[in-house]
């Protein structure tokens, strides 16, 4: 190159040198879309469909204004509503949709910050960025088209929402804020991980971060919101993001000032993001990455100490998390029981899913059957490592040394097959003890509640027994297979009764023949589940024992 | 056992995937102490093959012996003896290349402390660094420490070379010298032909699934061709040479390449006109390999 060109080159404009930073961006966001053309649509539909529903349901259920105050002096001041889904601002029925919502913008940052992850961090851990970092494209174009798709599928989501609930003739006005709420959520938290992924060289870290992030922003809200209107704390309200989006007051006197809080975060972090990304070098963390022991411990010397290496931290996750929902549950059950001795319609939705004898009863039947339903999402997590290990290679340096194959498998199977038993262990006795507390009867509850969670145990062995058997005998079907499972039994375990689905139907689902809290105790249906997973579980070893590792 | 039961020994194996006939009969032998060169363009089967001895693919037909057992009955059995390194070693994100070094070594049922920290030296690796900090290089040198601490009396080598720099290209070479010495048996399936030259006893060459030659380099030279360049004393127009191939001729100057069986007959057509400088150049591993890559690229083309 001529020292004429070199000095050309060096005289570019810095307003320049930035947008050619963006040069092709277009076609990272065709990319994203093509990569995400089916899970883009599926959750901005999704989440859009969930309060729409929500307004048939309420209305048939609190139809007149009285019905109405009566919902605001009970249930929607509830401690617990409080705590999760923030105030009510109003007794229309736009506001109490708007309240009931109150946690989907959870939901929504959740599933933005992980997509930020997936299409920035993901990408350049997994060295694909660098391929197209070689090619026409600027160094913040992939930053700036995951935030671009992201923030443009909130609000996507938002007008859906907006028009959805204008169409069943709620006030636009109140619509639309009650969109923006949940849009406001899922790009404060895109931009969030769109920082945090600059901070580590691993995906999983960069969405530990985010996520811990929207915990602490979660809590904060709760602990403003949890006391009621003008309580002592409520001025906590206005250090969390959370809070502010709340108090975006939909459908209760909007006051729109509030979201221009969260553009303002926005802009802060995205410019935070930016900074940080033309800071570093592609593939390396703004955080030193940690360095490990040089040698490895006594505990680390076989398949177990390794899958044990593997599967502890993702198990300790999800059994806090699983604290988190028993201690949910449990204190939900007396405000159902309140809410429901007012409404007789209610009364019937809970005998109908969880059996006719009391309340507390049917609605611990009910969130039973989804606490089984979620342990066995884990439970298919953690048998799918099987796959990913041996799909991603690690599986074959360690079955070339004097490890058999099912003492390899072995080591992820206790996770699949232990791990569900602590989780309904844990949820079963947090909801059981946080129901005793309120109720006063904590020897009568704990026993009972804890029952109930531990007899999912048979059908959520058997969705990981499922997943075993593809594993062995049609690997390349076993995340897709598996997932259909346990995606096909939550519809009709949480849809088929108020669908009124044939209870030919409702046999497919094993979480159907789970003898119910408060009914009497049938063994057999047990037994026969656990027989039913032992069967597929040894088909699937056998199968595994005799087939082709997966080449590359 | 017995001493001289050939640690590999492989007769007619057929292995497919799908419509794909990845192995279609291929024979391989390795002698008890020797490195064995496995060489094919990529696809021919060399990855396959090792899989099949590691019992991690069951074959179709034919047999294979590994170390004197089935390798994949008594796989777990054979594993205490034998080393492996993969051509594209993967690690754990969260785990240290020295955990993962230790890792492999127990499973295979100990390491040697003082061979793993000089081989650590030598290689020039820290161990403290997290999978995903590696780079390729440095992943393979972590398959490559693991293999060459154990004790094991036969190492199979899948391309263990790939994205090794120079320099620890070398103190990879020295390595497998001293593993010979020791009386280990190497079957080394590679890419790198002076790497190959550098080390091996004996080679086979595969092409689609079959072996297409199999001996030491000096057979395998004699079997082909020798490149003549030769200055004479007259132009050498309408000689007949016997046996030669891609003749070149530039006044005086003559070049070609001659079947080495019949290198006699073409020496003494150029005496006859006389010569003033010869040289004559036994054929690389290079041109053995391409010779046989050259075909397939021909049929292909047909």
């Amino acid at each position: 190159m001529s020292g004429a060109n070199r000095g050309a080159r060096g005289g570019v404009p810095p307003q320049r040198a930035r947008l050619s930073a963006l040069v092709g961006t277009g076609g990272l966001v065709r990319l994203i879309l093509r990569r995400d053309r089916f899970l883009l649509p599926a959750w901005v539909i999704v989440l859009a469909l969930i309060p729409m529903g929500f307004v048939g349901a309420t209305d048939s259920l609190y139809p007149e204004a009285a019905d109405r105050l009566q919902y605001a002096a009970t249930t929607g001041t509830n401690p617990t509503f409080l705590a999760l889904y923030g105030p009510l601002y109003d007794t229309s029925l736009g506001a109490i949709i708007a309240q009931r919502s109150g946690f989907i913008p959870v939901v929504v940052g959740i599933i933005s910050a992980l997509m930020v992850v997936r299409h920035t961090r993901t990408e350049e851990e997994a060295g694909r960025r660098e391929l197209l970092g070689a090619t026409v494209t600027g160094r913040g174009s992939g930053l700036a088209a995951a935030l671009i798709v992201t923030m443009a599928a909130n609000l996507v989501l938002a007008l859906l929402l907006a028009g959805g609930l204008a169409a069943q003739g709620l006030p636009f006005v109140g619509s639309l804020a009650l969109g923006l709420q949940l849009a406001a959520a899922g790009c404060l938290f895109g931009a969030v991980a769109g920082v945090t992924a600059q901070l580590s060289e691993g995906a999983g870290a960069a969405r530990g971060i985010a996520l811990a992030s929207l915990g602490a922003a979660f809590a904060v809200r709760m602990a403003a919101d949890v006391g009621g209107a003008g309580n002592g704390l409520s001025w906590l309200g206005w250090v969390s993001p959370f809070g502010w989006i709340n108090r975006l007051r939909a459908f209760g006197g909007e006051r729109w000032w509030t979201l221009a809080l969260v553009v303002a975060l926005i802009a802060v972090l995205v410019a935070a993001a930016a900074a940080l990304q033309s800071r570093r070098d592609v593939g390396a963390g703004i955080l030193p990455p940690s360095l490990g022991p040089a040698a490895a411990s006594a505990r680390l010397s076989g398949p177990f100490g390794l899958g044990w290496r593997l599967q502890s931290r993702p198990l300790y996750g999800w059994l806090a998390g699983f604290a988190a929902l028993g201690v949910i549950y449990g204190a939900l059950a007396k405000g159902i029981k309140d809410m429901v001795e007012d409404n007789p319609e209610l009364e019937e939705i809970f005998t109908k899913i969880g059996g006719e004898s009391g309340i507390t009863d049917a609605y611990f039947a009910s969130v039973m059957s989804m606490l089984g339903l979620i342990v066995a999402a884990y439970a298919v997590s953690a048998a799918l490592r099987l796959r990913t290990e041996e799909s991603g290679q690690r599986a074959e340096p360690l079955l070339a040394t004097a490890t058999g194959r099912l003492r390899w498998a072995s080591s992820h199977l206790v996770f699949a097959l232990l791990g569900p038993a602590v989780a309904l262990a844990v949820a079963g006795g947090a909801a059981g003890l946080t129901h005793g507390l309120n109720a006063g009867d904590v020897g009568g509850e704990l026993p009972r509640v804890l029952g109930a969670a531990m007899a999912q145990l048979p059908a959520v062995w058997l969705v990981a027994a499922i997943a075993l058997a593809l594993f062995g005998l049609a690997p390349r079907l076993t995340a897709g297979g598996a997932w259909a499972a346990v995606g096909l039994f939550a519809l009709i375990t949480m849809f088929g009764p108020s669908l009124d689905l044939g209870a030919r139907v409702m046999d497919v689902s094993p979480f159907t023949h789970i003898p119910k809290i408060g009914q009497d105790f049938a063994v057999m249906p047990l037994v026969w589940l656990a027989a039913l997973a032992a069967v597929l579980a040894v088909l699937g070893m056998a199968g595994f024992r005799r087939r082709d590792l997966a080449m590359h | 056992m017995t001493e001289n039961t050939p640690p590999v020994e492989i007769r007619g194996l057929v292995k497919t995937f799908g419509q794909t006939r990845a192995l279609d009969g291929l024979d391989l032998t390795v002698r008890p102490g020797e490195v064995h060169g496995f060489l094919g363009p990529n696809g021919a089967g060399k990855s396959t093959t090792i899989r099949v001895l590691l019992g991690l693919l069951r074959a179709d037909s034919g047999t294979a012996r590994l170390l004197g057992g089935d390798p994949w009955r008594d796989a777990t059995e054979l594993h205490r003896r034998l080393a492996y390194v993969p051509g594209d070693v993967t690690l754990w994100p969260n785990l240290s290349g020295g955990e993962v070094i230790d890792l492999l070594g127990r499973m295979r049922g100990g390491t040697n402390p003082r061979r793993r920290a000089e081989l650590l030296e030598r290689f020039e690796l820290d161990p403290r660094k997290k999978g995903r900090a590696y780079s390729k290089g440095n992943r393979q040198k972590v398959g490559l420490i693991a293999a060459l601490a154990s004790d094991a009396e036969l190492l199979l080598l899948d391309e263990p070379t790939s994205g090794l720099d120079p320099l620890m290209e070398e103190v990879f070479q020295e390595c497998i010298r001293e593993e010979r010495r020791d009386g280990r048996t190497v079957l080394l399936s590679s890419h790198i032909l002076s790497e190959v030259e550098a080390l091996c006893d004996r080679v086979t060459i595969i092409r689609n699934g079959a072996a297409v030659e199999s001996g030491t380099l000096d057979e395998l030279r004699h079997l082909t061709r020798t490149s003549i360049h030769a200055e004479l004393a007259a132009p050498p127009d309408g000689l007949p040479l016997p046996g030669a191939h891609d003749v070149h001729i530039d006044g005086t100057t003559i070049r070609f390449e001659v079947d080495t069986t019949r290198l006699d007959e073409a020496l003494r057509q150029l005496t006859e006109i006389g010569v003033r400088s010869l040289t004559s150049r036994p054929p690389t591993l290079e041109e053995l390999f391409l010779r046989h890559y050259k075909d397939e690229l021909a049929e292909v083309s047909k």
